[in-house]
């Protein structure tokens, strides 16, 4: 028998094309509860593609491999499902739906989530205490969350408000895309402070970046090297600083010859 | 067919839910128009002379129009010959009691969600419900009759209350305005009329339920609504037809007068049979609809939610008479499938001083085709006139279309119009979004669309917007998926 607290995410020789295009060739990567993974690589070496297939954006498409999350092929399951179960993509650039407040968008997420597991709706009462308490883990005002999802957002304005939303959905496993991209330093260390909070031996994350500074905020248990659509190296996080350092030339020299 | 298209195509394709027939015995007269069937309709409703003059007036004048085919409509010719222009439950509800109306009658109106028996009824709105071409019980008539309100179906009015009726009847929309406007006045069968009198807030929601249910007949309701001095009334109106393959036509008029100080906000909630997927079936609607603010510091607010009918034809629009009065249009129009709709507004401004504002937000789906056409006119000796009008147009998928056709003419150098525009479409990204946070798509194509017509929807009263919302993501349902 397997330990099923154990298995959070394993991806077996994954194949992605997009536009009939190959993007992922071969990826293999193992996350248990508790852990953070860090997947760095230069661009276009396949990063936000991986987020966005385990995620099941419809415009990629997987042509080999397996994915198994908690258990259950997540390859099989609808993009809704996937959420549902779990799986949180905090995204490289956030969409904005005019039109639509954040509460009620969260309300709709949040209940969505509950009815999935056999929950009952919360009461309004309920989800707005929620969302005030989670607030207080992002430090977004209120101003921010009374508008439109996203819309008139600032860069930094956006990727707080993925982790507010994180917060409040709690996921298994939260894939942060590019998290980092476009933060000044403050809004960085909140940012990352707030992954940080929500972190626990139950939850996993993958942190998807170009950089090594983010990482100085959220310490990875692994991080591993995308090139060219394969994991070329994997280590500590010691292998982020060696990255900083000699930059991605130094392995792309390694993996050609 | 990309992901998007194939998305789009899923949510338009929820069933009409209002498609059932009540089995009723129907007084149907012959098919066909002539001077004669004026005549029998106007005796089957033992009307006054001057109320057969005025039907007759109108249809020798409807003899000499031609069907207007201006707008950006495809229209199969209609054969106004083979419809039967009256049909009434038989037994003829006597309307002081509630059982003697026919219980088949009662049982399709609680199947809509119009429950008649006035103490299980919503709270605060008091309904006149109209079956095909009668007015079928008027609820709350006596608390309003407290107060000096007069709210009963036309043919009552005409028997009742005939100088107020012969004083108004026209005045907004005369018997030769247009060629639905005067075919509506020769056959009209019934429809509300309310009064309210000078200084009197009418302390609840008046609603017209209008249903058509006997087959290859047409429906031509009337609706008068006098807001005397100093007084307020905010009006319903619903709509919803059975499911059936051929078209069936629906020309009303509506008419409202607003005097000094008066304000009348009139919300419709029209949902008639659209067809089905594949454009068989519905109800062409061709609708008149207009209102004068007479007295100074009047007010007349439309808001409309139009999602059902194959084919809309309606311009509900304010005639600004009266020294700083103001008119509001504030309109959604969804069209899915085979749906056509040119819908706008005409707001006249004629006083001094007088504003007005448009917003119309289209939502075109399927292979539907969605017009926006509006007149801003501005009067010689109109003063400082204001208009704003915003038109927006949301498509979902690349086989609807979306029409703007605003026009206006200004005789007055102080006046201010703005007009703003702007079309868009869900893309796929919003969706994809709305999925990773666990919202499936049909859910967020309705939230996007409800999101997209808020501003409209907020201006409805209460019950009505949960309703229009609800409706919104029904009609859209299978579109997008």
């Amino acid at each position: 028998m397997t330990n099923d607290l154990e298995d959070m995410l394993t991806i077996k020789n994954l194949h992605a094309t997009v536009d009939g295009k190959e993007i992922l060739k071969g990826i293999n990567l193992e996350v248990k509860p508790g852990e953070i993974h860090a997947i760095m690589g230069p661009n276009g070496s396949g990063k936000s593609t991986l987020a966005n297939v385990l995620a099941g954006h419809e415009n990629f498409e997987v042509t080999e491999g397996e994915v198994t999350f908690l258990n259950e092929n997540l390859l099989e399951q609808a993009a809704e499902d996937r959420a549902r179960n779990g799986l949180f993509l905090s995204f490289q650039y956030p969409i904005e739906i005019p039109g639509v407040s954040m509460v009620n968008f969260m309300k709709t997420a949040v209940n969505e989530q509950r009815k999935h597991r056999g929950l009952e709706p919360l009461k309004a009462s309920q989800f707005l205490k929620m969302m005030e308490e989670k607030k207080k883990v992002v430090e977004i005002s209120s101003q921010l969350t009374n508008r439109s999802v996203n819309e008139g957002f600032s860069g930094g304005e956006k990727k707080r408000n993925e982790i507010f939303q994180m917060a409040m959905l709690e996921p298994k496993l939260a894939i942060l895309d590019e998290t980092d991209s476009g933060l000044d330093i403050d809004a960085l260390r909140v940012v990352a402070n707030g992954v940080n909070t929500l972190k626990s031996p139950e939850n996993a994350t993958i942190v998807v970046t170009h950089y090594q500074r983010l990482l100085e905020y959220i310490v990875p248990d692994y991080v591993h090297v995308l090139y060219n659509g394969r994991i070329v190296k994997s280590a500590g996080k010691e292998l982020a600083y060696e990255l900083e350092e000699k930059g991605y030339d130094w392995l792309k020299n390694e993996v050609e010859h | 067919m990309t992901e998007q298209d194939k998305i789009l195509e899923k949510v338009t394709n929820e069933e009409y839910k209002y498609g059932f027939v009540t089995e009723i015995e129907q007084d149907i007269i012959e098919k066909g128009l002539s001077e004669d069937v004026v005549r029998i309709i106007s005796a089957k409703k033992e009307e006054p002379e001057w109320m057969l003059d005025f039907r007759l007036k109108a249809f020798r004048k409807w003899q000499e129009m031609k069907q207007p085919n201006w707008a950006y409509l495809k229209i199969p010719p209609i054969d106004y010959q083979s419809i039967s222009y009256y049909a009434a439950p038989k037994k003829k509800p006597q309307l002081d009691s509630l059982d003697e109306v026919d219980p088949e009658l009662i049982d399709t109106f609680n199947k809509l969600g119009i429950p008649l028996e006035e103490q299980k009824h919503l709270a605060g709105v008091a309904v006149d419900a109209v079956m095909d071409s009668v007015s079928v019980k008027t609820t709350f008539k006596e608390t309003l009759a407290e107060k000096g309100i007069i709210f009963c179906s036309f043919s009552e009015a005409v028997k009742e209350f005939p100088d107020l009726v012969k004083k108004h009847l026209g005045k907004a929309v005369p018997y030769a305005d247009n060629y639905f406007a005067a075919l509506n006045s020769s056959v009209f069968s019934d429809g509300s009329f309310c009064y309210i009198p000078k200084g009197v807030r009418c302390p609840m929601e008046l609603s017209t339920y209008f249903r058509i249910n006997a087959a290859n007949t047409g429906q031509f309701e009337r609706t008068l609504i006098v807001a005397d001095d100093d007084s307020y009334v905010s009006y319903l109106e619903g709509c919803t037809a059975p499911q059936r393959d051929e078209n069936q036509l629906h020309a009303a008029v509506v008419e409202i007068i607003a005097m000094e100080r008066a304000e009348v906000k009139y919300s419709t909630v029209q949902n008639w049979y659209p067809g089905d997927k594949n454009g068989k079936g519905g109800i062409y609607n061709f609708v008149t609809k207009r209102g004068i603010c007479r007295g100074d510091h009047s007010k007349i607010s439309w808001t409309q939610v139009e999602t059902g009918s194959a084919v809309t034809w309606k311009y509900p629009s304010c005639v600004l008479l009266g020294d700083h009065s103001k008119g509001e249009f504030y309109s959604v129009a969804l069209t899915n499938n085979h749906q056509q709709a040119d819908t706008g507004s005409k707001m006249i401004h004629i006083g001094k001083n007088t504003r007005s504002i448009i917003v119309s937000k289209g939502i075109s789906a399927g292979v539907s085709s969605n017009a926006y056409r509006g007149l801003v006119k501005v009067a010689k000796n109109a003063d400082n006139a204001r208009n704003f009008s915003q038109c927006d147009s949301l498509l979902l998928g690349d086989r609807c279309g979306a029409h703007t056709f605003p026009y206006i003419e200004c005789a007055n150098k102080s006046a201010i119009l703005e007009h703003e525009a702007t079309t868009s479409k869900i893309s796929e990204d919003q969706i994809f979004y709305c999925n990773q946070r666990g919202i499936d798509t049909e859910d967020a194509v309705g939230m996007i669309v409800n999101g997209y017509a808020k501003e409209v929807l907020n201006k409805l009263p209460m019950e009505f917007a949960v309703e229009a919302q609800k409706l919104l993501a029904i009609s859209l349902e299978g579109s997008v998926g």
